[in-house]
């Protein structure tokens, strides 16, 4: 894979281009590159945004030039190339997060059932059995990209928004999947929900869930899910996590 | 301790630190000031600390006054009508808000927004950090929302201001809209070589439309070369992206964290100000230069906030016709009355 594109998003902010597409290698690239910088951050740096395809590094210029910047990135990129550190797979934690699928609560499941032409059960079975990578967060705070969305449950994104989605709700458009957390209006669909919060601001870790970390989905009913929903309302944590 | 009453506040009035950094990762948006180096220079006339949480006050206007104890008030951004007891006050000036009195900012001839900064430390409890209000997540502030009539900021550690009023001497804050700087890129190859330079030509004119996420211009529309669908990436604040109708937007202090639509140029943070404060209306032009150029005009900027800002006082019998045609004081004095 070729080094990245070293691009200026004004005098504080320098962007590692890896790619232009929705890519594991690429985003692997862009993992790899943050922990690396992050691991030995050269004063100035201020903070580092991973996304699909390339990694924002936001700098102060009065403390970090811009070329001494480039200078370490096109190092520790080539680094990666050659095998070094961070050259590997980037080694996320893996979670398993309780979900339910009752279209009571999946409120789109039907629509998105339709649209592929299979049963509400076969869309939740279809979601539940994949394993997701988080590729990275946006649009909102918790708001998780995910990539490894199976194939069939590829719809296109609504053509127009619907109201605001419920918390913390599972949900699908334009071939990718999303944890959202805060509810927001959506042109995507609510597929499942989970009582696991990805943003909780009064606890000591408010954001546990990492880009980089895989997540599975395990169904419950909607009973269960009540339950776990008052569970992680009290603060307990109700997502499984392995190192 | 001391207590600020807001006593009218319209929609868009927030408390401001320096913003909400280190969570863009979590798609946290930093918030922070639209004008931040009015937001730093009200901080400095006080002796604050640097990024002291602050009230950014809109074009909506705002009414306070101080309870318990005198409080030193400074004030910059642009020219608002300020006054004191119905006394004008200029934009950018120091004072003491005695209990009893009243301090209103409103609108004025130019500028959209003005920091009013007090002396002390205002006690809000902070979010990740922060104070930063960023109402569309509701977060930050006062329970994540703008300041209304009926708030009260308790300031710990006040401490008064001058006995007069006293003018800031703060030459950088004059800063024409005209002319924005930006550093092209970092998609300026999703546009041909004649579409960039449709974008540095100009005109365009700032729609009425913006708000703390943006600012909307208005101009002949820009075409994309190869379609305007790219994979998301990171946003910095001052990125001027170019959605598919070809009308550029700069992203400002309430950005989203990443987006997908080609950023053509990015505004340097010197001129962030300049672009918050055009009033609806404004027509300007953009200008590229190096990221050296850039680092200059903020080591300038940092340079000229070193010192203690340079203030003097207003000797009211010396005011000059000028001075109280660009007060608009015909104005204050109905609206004091009313």
């Amino acid at each position: 894979m070729a080094l990245p594109r070293l691009l200026d998003a004004g005098e504080a902010a320098l962007v590692a281009e890896f790619g232009d597409r929705v890519d594991p290698a690429i985003s692997d690239r862009v993992l790899g590159l943050d922990d690396a910088l992050r691991a030995d951050p050269p004063a100035g740096l201020r903070e580092t945004v991973p996304t699909y395809r390339s990694l924002m590094i936001h700098y102060d210029p009065l403390v970090l030039d811009r070329d001494a910047l480039a200078a370490r990135v096109r190092a520790l990129a080539e680094g990666m190339e050659a095998g070094g550190e961070g050259a590997g797979r980037h080694a996320g934690a893996r979670w398993t997060l309780p979900v339910c699928y009752d279209p009571d609560l999946a409120e789109d499941i039907g629509a998105v059932a339709e649209a592929i032409g299979r049963p509400a059960a076969e869309v939740a079975a279809l979601h539940a059995g994949a394993e997701y990578r988080v590729y990275m967060y946006g649009f909102a705070p918790g708001f998780a990209y995910l990539g490894g969305l199976p194939e069939a449950l590829a719809v296109s994104r609504r053509a127009t928004p619907r109201p605001p989605h419920p918390a913390n709700a599972l949900m699908i458009g334009g071939g990718l999947a999303a944890v959202a957390t805060v509810p927001m209006p959506t042109g995507w669909y609510v597929v499942g929900r989970t009582p696991v919060r990805l943003y909780r601001p009064d606890q000591d870790d408010p954001f546990p869930v990492a880009v980089g970390d895989t997540l599975r989905f395990s169904p419950v009913d909607a009973a269960t899910f009540a339950s776990l929903e008052a569970r992680a309302a009290a603060g307990e944590s109700v997502a499984r996590r392995e190192p | 301790m001391s207590l600020l009453r807001i006593d009218a506040a319209g929609p868009g009035t927030t408390l401001q630190d320096a913003g909400r950094h280190g969570y863009l990762r979590y798609g946290f948006t930093a918030a922070g000031p639209m004008d931040p180096l009015a937001h730093a220079t009200a901080n400095r006339a006080l002796d604050n600390p640097p990024g002291a949480p602050a009230i950014e006050v809109s074009l909506a206007g705002l009414a306070v006054s101080a309870e318990e104890a005198p409080l030193g008030v400074a004030l910059a951004g642009g020219e608002f009508r300020i006054a004191l007891d119905g006394e004008p006050v200029p934009p950018a000036a120091v004072l003491t808000l005695r209990p009893g009195s009243t301090l209103t900012v409103r609108a004025g001839r130019a500028g959209a927004w003005c920091t009013l900064a007090v002396a002390g430390r205002i006690d809000v409890p902070p979010v990740l950090g922060s104070v930063a209000t960023h109402t569309r997540s509701g977060v930050g502030g006062l329970n994540g929302r703008a300041l209304q009539a009926g708030d009260a900021l308790r300031i710990g550690e006040a401490r008064p201001g001058p006995g007069e009023v006293h003018a800031l001497v703060a030459p950088w804050l004059d800063r024409p809209p005209e002319e924005i700087r930006v550093v092209l890129g970092p998609q300026d190859d999703a546009f041909a070589a004649d579409q960039i330079a449709a974008f540095l030509a100009g005109p365009w004119t700032v729609t009425p439309r913006g708000d703390r996420m943006a600012c909307f211009l208005d101009g002949t529309p820009l075409t994309h070369a190869r379609g305007y669908n790219i994979v998301s990436d990171g946003i910095a604040m001052g990125a001027i992206q170019v959605p598919g109708e070809g009308r550029p937007i700069v992203l400002m202090a309430d950005r989203q964290s990443t987006g997908g639509y080609p950023k053509i140029a990015t505004v340097i943070g010197p001129d962030l100000g300049r672009l918050a404060q055009a009033q609806a209306g404004t027509r300007l032009r953009f200008r590229a230069v190096s990221v050296a150029e850039a680092v200059a005009a903020r080591r300038a900027e940092a340079e000229a906030l070193a010192p203690p800002v340079a203030r003097e006082p207003l000797v009211r019998s010396a005011f000059t016709p000028e001075f109280l045609l660009g007060r608009n004081l015909i104005g204050g004095v109905v609206d004091g009355a009313a």
